[in-house]
């Protein structure tokens, strides 16, 4: 386990906003952490956190207000357009709503061709036919049939779209994903179906996965390690079983105390740790720990000075001044 | 807890359902993927809305006849439209001359077929320029943002703003008076709305996840504009046409009235129908025809794009 390949460096990522003529939203501020080779990274966080923003700027869809992020040794955002044109064969994206990620308007083998159109992936004679293989290949990896290649997207249900979405995303043999809430708009009965094809894609072909969610059991079930995040910053970030044993920011600790528990007589006696108030505006984050305004255990010092991010113990890090 | 156990004895007490009672069913496969509708592509979806409201389709038929008459007309009344006889002047409608004839003597229905090309020929340049100009701008303007954007809308309010006929009389004083001054003139002012409403619906399409997507697949722009934001605009675009159509045929018919139209030996409805003012008093029927054209060529194409609104609205779908 110890001779995990870097594969992704995120250095001290900032991504800001102008929101109006002098204001600055700060949706991700200062965020800094690796991805290994072939692992599942969970990114999990309320609503309007920064997960979203953080993992389309890794990818580079958004430009990043400053910091890096190094991929194989190359700072994808000091990029040129044809260097950026080949990253986009390497770093795929799966959508969290999957309506509004496929055009109504292109059949579902033009969807999932699109890749290959765009880079040419197929070229001599015969491309017309090697991508229809291809295509059939993948709706058959995803579980769908040949027959859905001239479909639209308004027939199939919202699982069977999300499938597609994966089936895009794989079109041009990616090796890292950022997988952006895929399953929070489906129902229950196909969440499983689709982690489960993502765990298995991961496997058989060595995919690395930022899985951004905030179903926490959920992320325990598929990352390897996860980043808890608030307000644009990481909070906590280590291991999965790591953090579901031992959470020490006291943002996690109520996150985790959130879970339910399958047991009526467990769930009777457990103790949930509420989180007062509402989540302060990204606009104007008060200074110190910006958690500071909705922990229950705040002291003074967190009102005035941002806790450092450390590393507390092997792999685990937190940003909280009263874990030593 | 106590409440708990009770329910829990009743449903015990009553009957015990264990899973010996249920039998496996089980999917076969990938069958339960399968669709059994047919496939349906966008347009022959609309096409199927379309044809069930029956006052589109008499906007259509309209058209057709319309039109069939501008082209045939001609050849079956076999009389030249610029053929002056001054024997037949002011006819009443008769067999020879189905619309009558006017104060030189020509036949007015073949005149109306020849005018009608015309002002049809007008309508859809006209269309044709303020569609291009119009959709281009527009995408570009929700596209890009920012600066392009500002500049862009800047230049539409001023288009917008310019005096209309001052611009058509400009335009025939520096160009003379052709059909290209007329199309030109008419269509220089008209793409503002069209630009206005395409850039609306560009910005609304952009934040669609799928724009996003082809972006992350490293789609070019000029292939995103043309892929995925043109066609999701397409419906309202071609509603808009349909619209304009008639628009620009009483703009053109407008300008001839006033005499700053078509100019003679040719000849369009608008023409025709200021010819045909002159003799209101004694010969209505010289007014009547190039305006009974006018009128059902207009109810033709608000009939069908009234019906094509309906067709491309989605959340009327059935």
């Amino acid at each position: 386990m110890e001779s995990k390949e870097v594969l992704i460096e995120v250095k001290n990522l900032k991504k800001y906003f102008k929101v109006g003529r002098k204001q600055v939203l700060k949706a991700v501020d200062n965020v800094s952490f690796n991805i290994y080779k072939g692992e599942t990274l969970g990114l999990v966080g309320e609503s309007g956190c920064g997960k979203t923003t953080c993992g389309k700027t890794i990818m580079g869809l958004y430009d990043a207000t400053d910091g890096e992020v190094i991929y194989e040794g190359e700072n994808i955002h000091s990029f040129n357009t044809q260097e950026k044109r080949e990253f986009t064969k390497k770093a795929q994206i799966i959508f969290q709503d999957p309506y509004s990620s496929l055009n109504p308007r292109m059949t579902v083998g033009d969807i999932i061709g699109e890749g290959i159109d765009i880079h040419h992936i197929y070229k001599g004679a015969n491309r017309k036919k090697e991508r229809q293989e291809k295509i059939f290949e993948l709706l058959d990896t995803v579980g769908l049939n040949k027959e859905h290649t001239s479909r639209f997207p308004h027939e199939f249900s919202g699982g069977q779209r999300q499938r597609i979405g994966i089936a895009r995303a794989l079109a041009i043999n990616p090796n890292f994903i950022v997988c952006d809430e895929p399953i929070s708009a489906l129902d229950v009965s196909i969440q499983a179906q689709v982690v489960n094809l993502l765990i298995e894609l991961q496997r058989e072909r060595g995919l690395t996965y930022l899985f951004i969610a905030h179903d926490l059991s959920m992320i325990k079930h598929i990352s390897d390690r996860v980043g808890v995040m608030y307000l644009g910053g990481l909070v906590e970030f280590t291991t999965s079983d790591e953090l579901y044993r031992n959470p020490l920011h006291p943002y996690t600790q109520a996150l985790l105390s959130a879970i339910p528990v399958p047991d009526p007589e467990e769930e009777r006696v457990k103790k949930r740790i509420p989180i007062d108030g509402e989540i302060p505006s990204p606009i104007n984050p008060p200074p110190g720990c910006k958690f500071a305004s909705r922990c229950s255990l705040a002291i003074d010092k967190c009102k005035e000075k941002m806790p450092e991010f450390k590393e507390i113990s092997h792999e685990h890090f937190v940003a909280c001044h009263l874990v030593k | 807890m106590n409440s708990f156990e009770s329910n829990l004895n009743v449903v015990q007490n009553e009957k015990i359902i264990d899973k010996n009672m249920f039998e496996r069913v089980g999917t076969k496969g990938l069958s339960g993927e399968e669709i059994s509708k047919p496939s349906l592509t966008y347009w022959s979806d609309v096409w199927r809305r379309f044809r069930s409201n029956g006052l589109s389709i008499l906007g259509l038929i309209l058209l057709v006849l319309v039109v069939a008459t501008i082209f045939v007309g001609p050849l079956i009344s076999e009389h030249d439209y610029q053929y002056i006889n001054t024997d037949v002047k002011d006819l009443k409608p008769n067999s020879e001359y189905w619309f009558g004839t006017d104060d030189m003597g020509r036949d007015l229905f073949t005149r109306v077929c020849y005018g009608g090309r015309i002002s049809l020929l007008i309508g859809l340049c006209c269309t044709l320029v303020k569609f291009i100009i119009g959709s281009l701008l527009g995408a570009l303007a929700g596209l890009k943002g920012g600066v392009i954007d500002n500049i862009i809308m800047r230049l539409a309010e001023f288009i917008g703003n310019l005096p209309y006929l001052i611009i058509v009389l400009i335009l025939s004083v520096v160009l003379g008076r052709s059909i290209f001054a007329l199309v030109l003139a008419m269509s220089i002012t008209s793409w503002v709305g069209t630009t206005r409403m395409v850039r609306g619906q560009i910005l609304q399409i952009r934040e669609q996840d799928y724009v996003e997507a082809a972006a992350a697949l490293g789609s070019s722009t000029g292939r995103i504009i043309m892929k995925h934001l043109l066609p999701n605009t397409l419906g309202i675009i071609m509603v808009e046409i349909t619209m304009s159509v008639p628009g620009f045929i009483f703009g053109e018919a407008f300008l001839s009235y006033i005499g700053l139209g078509v100019q003679a030996p040719k000849t369009s409805w608008g023409a025709l129908a200021s010819a045909g003012q002159e003799q209101l008093m004694f010969y209505p029927h010289q007014l009547f025809f190039p305006c009974l054209m006018i009128v059902i060529t207009m109810l033709a194409f608000h009939l069908i794009g009234d019906g094509l609104s309906d067709a491309l609205d989605p959340k009327l779908r059935k």
